[in-house]
């Protein structure tokens, strides 16, 4: 607890890690409060109030804050619960490629042998062979079977069994260093099992670097569940992000100038990757072992970093006798990183 | 000498290394020795002659590229006698730890960053008996004690912890489960002097008290002289001389153990200048045949380039003190 305490304070002076958090913080309310947010129902038609006659394509400046589609459906109430559906696949589906891929990991990098070769040809093959056709392969394939599965689980499942190479990569080969450590040769000279060491040495080490995949993984869940959604392989019963955009382009909002249809789920699809990437960038870089500084160096190393910056003006200055031109902010600037 | 059964005998150890090509190295060839009750055993040797190989092989926790290509342990424990490389590997877990523990040559590495001294001692405790937190908890702090460390420490982290606060640490971790044998794999090459003393004291003290069964690996000669009861020197994989600690030191007879003592500062003597070795270590997966020391011998001749030296008795020592060199060999008597 002292540890998260700690590690949030740190956290807060990033700014970049809190941007990243707010467009998380809102769309996560969005999605929650969607009820309360509109005031209509996501199947409501909307009619106008003087004629009775069913506003279609009805832009914002007609009505609510973000006009209708073309069957008289308020957008922003669609925007609202339509995040609903994205975020929770999202979320399931990175939970779930986190956990395999983690599990992989782990296993072929302790194991190693024929475990690790194994796990890492059928990895290997994840990533060579492309996403999204192999994915509509897959659901067309499951559709056809008939199992009863209601098509957002199928999502779930489809985008979580899929994506969990490149985590299974990192988690890997952060274990092979892990386990030559000679505090796992102690645990085994004091006689721990494999799966004692694995669960009291190996995984605590491994779990920042875990936590901070977990929320990149759901952004690219978040995108391929869109892209997926927008195909017409996802549940075109329940509004989603992709789902929305799907229709505005068969029903052609493109043509008829509608733009208030097709544009928010798209800017709110891009708003909460965003928020993923950053919150995940800046988690992956306090916590990766390998993209920290010592502890130790802590603050100190900050004023030496900043100072850093001068180095290639008094460069400049001894070698060419003069005193830099005006590109002497650009050039501090990218030194200094 | 009062009759004793040895705790650990180990005969005829042989270590290979495979590499990526060519023949494996031999990391230990034939290394016998017994390991008795309350004594300290000492391997002394250089860096890569094979001292802690012999401990990673006793415990059977050799890299995976490394094998017991030969060899028996016999280990007298509470179960009857043992062959530690014919147990399987649920047996090899109980035995390790709670017959025979090691304490590693740093222990700021052998200890886990993330977890506080008293949870992995407690973790050791609780890996080999069934006993609840409190009991365990108390037997920590009772080590602890025994190791010299207030108990008020228990819950730090190992970096709050000094240097030698550590190999204590190691050390009662080492002891959590009162095993017959202690491997000590250098405990002391990482501390200055005056904690390196406490720490010998240490082991010391320990060991008279539970009666242990101690095998001491360093470089230190000095360590040894201070703290063993006999002494085995490893050369290239194999052993060039074993006895009482005395009895080698005061009448070296293989010329690697004496080239070693005039390599090691005498403080009595300071004007005395320190000798080293020529050469290197052999290389061990290029070995040449007959005595490893052979190439960077003063005193070698014609049969130390082909044949393998027996072990002599030294003359005029007690029996136990033996030297694997050609010039102890009667056929070649009068060189």
């Amino acid at each position: 607890m002292r540890q998260l305490g700690t590690f949030w304070r740190a956290f807060r002076r990033n700014g970049t890690g809190m941007f990243g958090l707010f467009l998380l913080v809102v769309s996560v309310v969005l999605a929650v409060g969607a009820p309360w947010l509109s005031p209509h129902g996501p199947t409501d038609t909307m009619r106008d109030p003087v004629t009775n006659r069913v506003l279609l394509f009805a832009p914002p400046t007609e009505h609510g804050p973000l006009g209708t589609d073309d069957a008289g459906r308020d957008i922003w109430t669609l925007l609202t619960y339509g995040a609903r559906i994205s975020l929770s696949i999202g979320f399931l589906a990175g939970v779930l490629s986190i956990a395999v891929g983690s599990s992989v990991g782990i296993l072929a990098g302790y194991f190693g042998g024929w475990v690790d070769s194994a796990l890492m040809r059928v990895t290997d093959v994840l990533l060579v062979i492309p996403d999204i056709p192999l994915i509509l392969i897959l659901i067309a394939a499951f559709r056809q079977l008939d199992l009863g599965v209601s098509p957002l689980v199928l999502l779930v499942m489809v985008i979580g069994l899929l994506y969990w190479s490149s985590t299974a990569r990192l988690i890997r080969s952060q274990v092979l260093s892990l386990k030559e450590r000679q505090f796992v040769q102690r645990a085994r000279a004091v006689g721990a099992g494999h799966w004692h060491i694995i669960r009291r040495h190996i995984l605590p080490q491994v779990m920042p670097l875990i936590v901070a995949n977990t929320v990149l993984v759901m952004s690219t869940a978040i995108l391929v569940e869109s892209g997926l959604s927008f195909l017409g392989l996802g549940d075109t019963t329940q509004p989603s992000w992709g789902t929305m955009i799907n229709f505005a382009f068969s029903r052609n909002a493109v043509s008829n100038g509608a733009w208030w249809y097709y544009l928010p789920p798209g800017l709110a699809i891009v708003w909460v990757t965003l928020g993923c990437t950053l919150v995940g960038n800046v988690l992956e870089e306090m916590l990766n072992p390998r993209l920290t500084r010592h502890h130790l160096e802590g603050e100190a190393a900050l004023p030496r970093q900043a100072g850093q910056g001068a180095t290639p003006t008094e460069l400049f200055t001894t070698l060419t006798g003069r005193a830099r031109s005006d590109r002497t902010d650009d050039g501090n600037q990218e030194h200094g990183r | 000498m009062t009759l004793r059964t040895p705790l650990l005998r180990v005969r005829d150890l042989t270590v290979e290394f495979r590499l990526e090509s060519g023949p494996p190295a031999r990391a230990l060839e034939s290394v016998s020795f017994d390991v008795y009750p309350g004594e300290t055993l000492g391997l002394v040797g250089e860096s890569g002659c094979g001292k802690s190989t012999t401990l990673m092989a006793l415990m059977r926790l050799l890299p995976v590229s490394g094998r017991i290509a030969t060899g028996q342990a016999w280990f007298e424990g509470e179960t009857g006698l043992h062959d530690l490389f014919a147990l399987n590997d649920a047996q090899m877990r109980r035995v390790r730890w709670r017959e025979i523990a090691i304490a590693f040559q740093s222990a700021m590495n052998a200890l886990n960053p993330v977890e506080t001294v008293g949870d992995q001692i407690r973790e050791a405790i609780q890996l080999h008996e069934a006993v609840d937190r409190a009991t365990a908890d108390k037997r920590v702090a009772a080590l602890f004690d025994l190791v010299g460390i207030a108990r008020n420490r228990i819950n730090d982290y190992p970096h709050q912890f000094s240097g030698g606060m550590r190999q204590r640490a190691m050390i009662a971790m080492a002891l959590a489960c009162k095993p017959k044998v202690l491997f000590a794999d250098e405990p002391t090459t990482a501390l200055d002097v005056m904690v390196q003393a406490q720490v010998l004291d240490l082991l010391k003290r320990i060991q008279r008290e539970l009666g242990l069964g101690v095998v001491l690996v360093t470089h230190d000669l000095g360590v040894v002289a201070e703290t063993c009861d006999r002494v085995i020197v490893l050369y290239g994989g194999r052993i060039a001389e074993a006895g009482t600690t005395d009895s080698v030191f005061n009448r070296a007879n293989h010329p690697y153990t004496q080239r070693l003592l005039e390599a090691f500062p005498d403080v009595a003597l300071s004007s005395e200048r320190l000798v080293s070795i020529p050469g290197a270590p052999p290389r061990l997966n290029a070995l040449t045949p007959g005595c490893r020391f052979a190439p960077r011998c003063h005193k070698a001749f014609e049969p130390c380039r082909s044949e393998v030296p027996a072990f002599w008795s030294v003359p005029g020592s007690d029996p136990e003190h033996v030297a694997a060199c050609h010039l102890l060999d009667p056929r070649w008597e009068g060189r």
